[in-house]
């Protein structure tokens, strides 16, 4: 079985030490997690993980299998690229005289959709969004410039099918 | 917010009393019907230990000699009861003590709940004396754990413990609990837990599932069954002899599933895997349609994934959705809880027997008969066998007793050759095989069901791992009996240094001590046996005594366990020597 990229989508209870239970499930099977976000979901107290990995189908499943059997999980998913909308955030701190000596860094700018955040008496930051390739275009492009700090985000997506959690969680209250 | 999230139960007792987080604890252990426990104190942990000396008229606690042994006995209590066992400990070594049990609860889904005391909120994270992340430590071998900083907090997460660590698959659950906690009072009352919003224990049964594994069933033409733990935790003994009966179906069982059905039961083929029966293992790889029963294709029972059953349909009942297709894919899977899948089964399964192909285990229990099993418990050599040691306890207890078993070649042949005729007898470290279970699981084990005769079958080398606990026998003066099978060697890696690396026995040859005065030690009365003529009587003795009994039987040194699977081999290549 061929290895691809699967983001795997994770709701959860916002509680302490769920992260460390979830990342020793791709630990125990010696999985690395490309990238990793976590953040609130559509529906009020609800966390959602979002993780990135490299492997082939019949591990994704054992691993999405093993994060939903944790208790404090409510329900696991893992989608391929095709079947998901994603993005990630870079942040790019640059030297502000370069701004105005070297004209090509504006144009940087325009040509990949991005904005300036702030312009300080030292440095100003850009901020780009898109895809990863989209991303490592854009460091590439400004590298030979001089980049002072950059950071990228992990993997948010949203999928084109439903996750229908409400409904499970209506379930829930609606048996008590 | 934990409240809003959970179903809960209100018990009798309403009246809102002011009391301490220590004894809060002890309400709620009460409440949950817990009259036994195990565990060891320590500073961390004493404001509870304080009270548990208030209410020792009404909770048994029993001290081991070592945290470990609690959570082995722990687990011999539960798995003997179907009750949940308890283990208690200090903050610290104390916890990090329970680790090894607490992975084997969770690779054998034992319910357990392990109390820690931790120190108190305001020094968390400042590497305070006998502080240690138990939390961090114990989550990959736990089904759940937390950590309890605030007193309000004890009646809801020691109910949602309770629950989660007995219901669906169950499994061990640490609870630590700041010493702050433990001082701090609040107004208790307590209500049991229900459910667990984001937790499924059972899923429901599929009847669409349970329709098509009845269809392949009475297609089939040479069914088999393998079942395991699952159903004696799922108390589906009835319901899977009714199927085996009904269908007429070969059934063999994996170790963790040894005795719940009748040894003798003419269906029961015997065990399945590494060390098991001849039958079963190679006919695993002829029959059209494996069955298999809240087991979870371990790879001692599986061997070589590649080469197993491929020619097979594969039905598998399972609670753990995560279990399926793990290993081996299954054509048909029935989730939820077996005694409930296999009764909704039972009643379109048509009548049938299977003469010839039962015939077939027949005939490869005929060969395995005369290559192994005859020289195991009726051997004509000079030296003594472990397989009549276990014969000779079978007879003495009219195959009534609980067997608990250690790790190594003792556990391998105890399984082989014990009968049983009720369930849940069969108590052994299957998943994790912990060296040192054994005698701090008799203990649980007699304490969890005093009619019941006990008897530990212990190697020489897992026997030292834990054999402080001898201590705990004579305090309490529990009628548990001890057999050692001492072979003076760490037998079965010997016997895989042997077929496997050439001879070079690394570190298995043991120099022991002179284990009936170390019994005698421990006023506990002891015998040793080396001449076959000498064996029965010695072993009836000691099932007759009413009293804990230590016997040492010298077994030869080097004896191999047969039939065999090697590592990676096939069940077709089973090894007769």
């Amino acid at each position: 079985m061929k290895k691809q990229w699967f983001t795997i989508s994770v709701y959860s209870e916002n509680n302490v030490g769920l992260l460390n239970r979830i990342s020793g499930i791709f630990l125990k099977r010696h999985i690395n997690i490309e990238s990793l976000n976590v953040s609130k979901s559509e529906i009020d107290g609800v966390s959602k993980f979002t993780i990135v990995v490299h492997t082939t189908e019949k591990w994704v499943r054992n691993i999405v299998g093993q994060v939903e059997k944790q208790i404090e999980v409510i329900k696991a998913f893992y989608h391929t690229d095709d079947e998901t909308i994603y993005q990630e955030s870079a942040l790019f701190k640059i030297a502000s005289n370069l701004l105005f000596d070297e004209r090509q860094i504006q144009n940087i700018i325009k040509e990949n959709n991005s904005q300036i955040v702030t312009v300080a008496r030292e440095f100003f930051v850009i901020a780009k969004s898109g895809r990863r390739n989209e991303i490592d275009e854009m460091h590439e492009q400004l590298k030979p410039f001089g980049i002072m700090q950059f950071v990228r985000s992990g993997r948010i997506s949203v999928t084109k099918s439903e996750m229908q959690i409400s409904a499970l969680l209506e379930e829930f209250y609606e048996e008590a | 917010m934990e409240a809003v999230k959970m179903k809960t139960e209100e018990t009798k007792n309403k009246a809102k009393l002011k009391i301490t987080g220590a004894e809060a604890i002890i309400h709620c252990l009460l409440a949950e019907g817990v009259d036994t426990l195990y565990g060891y104190p320590g500073g961390a942990i004493m404001p509870v230990y304080d009270e548990l000396y208030k209410f020792q008229d009404k909770l048994h606690h029993v001290l081991t000699r070592h945290e470990q042994g609690a959570t082995h006995a722990a687990q011999g209590y539960a798995r003997v009861s179907g009750r949940v066992g308890v283990a208690m400990a200090t903050s610290g070594p104390g916890a990090t003590n329970l680790v090894t049990g607490l992975a084997d609860a969770m690779i054998d889904s034992t319910p357990m709940v392990c109390i820690t005391g931790q120190v108190t909120r305001s020094l968390l994270g400042s590497d305070a004396f006998q502080e240690t992340d138990i939390i961090g430590i114990s989550t990959p071998v736990t089904k759940w754990n937390y950590q309890i900083t605030r007193a309000e907090e004890i009646p809801e997460i020691m109910a949602k413990a309770f629950y989660i660590a007995k219901s669906g698959r169950p499994g061990p659950v640490l609870v630590d609990i700041t010493k702050n906690a433990q001082f701090d009072e609040f107004e208790f009352s307590y209500e049991k837990c229900t459910a667990v919003r984001s937790y499924t224990p059972v899923p429901k049964p599929d009847i669409k599932a349970i329709e098509a594994a009845a269809d392949l069933i009475n297609q089939a033409k040479k069914p088999m069954i393998v079942w395991g733990q699952g159903v004696i935790l799922g108390q589906a003994e009835e319901e899977l002899k009714a199927l085996v009966e009904k269908a007429g179906i070969p059934a063999a069982w994996t170790i963790m599933g040894a005795s719940a059905i009748d040894t003798d039961h003419p269906l029961n083929v015997g065990m399945v895997g590494m060390h098991g029966n001849y039958g079963p293992n190679i006919l695993t790889n002829e029959c059209d349609l494996l069955i298999a029963i809240g087991m979870r294709f371990d790879d001692r029972v599986t061997g070589n994934l590649e080469t197993y059953a491929k020619q097979a349909k594969v039905i598998h009942f399972e609670i753990d959705k995560a279990e399926v297709n793990k290993n081996v894919y299954a054509d048909v899977a029935v989730l939820g809880n077996s005694k409930e899948t296999l009764g909704l089964m039972l009643p379109l399964i048509k009548e049938n027997s299977h003469e010839e192909w039962h015939n077939e285990f027949k005939k490869r229990y005929a060969i395995e008969y005369g290559e192994v099993i005859e020289k195991d418990i009726y051997p004509t050599k000079e030296g003594l066998t472990m397989g009549e040691v276990i014969k000779e306890i079978n007879n003495a207890a009219n195959n009534e007793a609980v067997l608990v078993t250690d790790v190594g070649q003792h556990q391998m042949i105890g399984c082989r050759y014990a009968k049983f005729k009720k369930s849940k007898s069969n108590i052994t470290s299957g998943g994790l095989g912990t060296m040192g279970f054994a005698l701090p699981a008799a203990i649980g084990a007699k304490m969890g069901a005093m009619d019941r005769e006990v008897v530990a079958v212990i190697g020489d080398g897992g026997y030292q791992m834990t054999i402080q606990e001898l201590g705990v026998i004579y305090q309490l003066n529990l009628p548990v009996k001890i057999v050692v099978l001492n072979n003076d060697h760490l037998g079965m890696v010997r016997q895989w240094q042997e077929l496997f690396f050439d001879r070079r026995y690394a570190s298995t040859v043991m120099t022991n001590p002179d284990f009936v005065k170390i019994a005698e030690g421990y006023h506990i009365e002891a015998k040793r046996v080396s001449k076959r003529e000498d064996l029965e009587a010695a072993v009836q003795e000691m099932i007759a005594s009413d009293k804990p009994y230590f016997l040492e039987v010298k077994v030869e040194k080097e004896d191999n366990v047969f039939p065999m699977i090697p590592t990676g081999a096939s069940v077709s290549d089973i090894r007769l020597k």
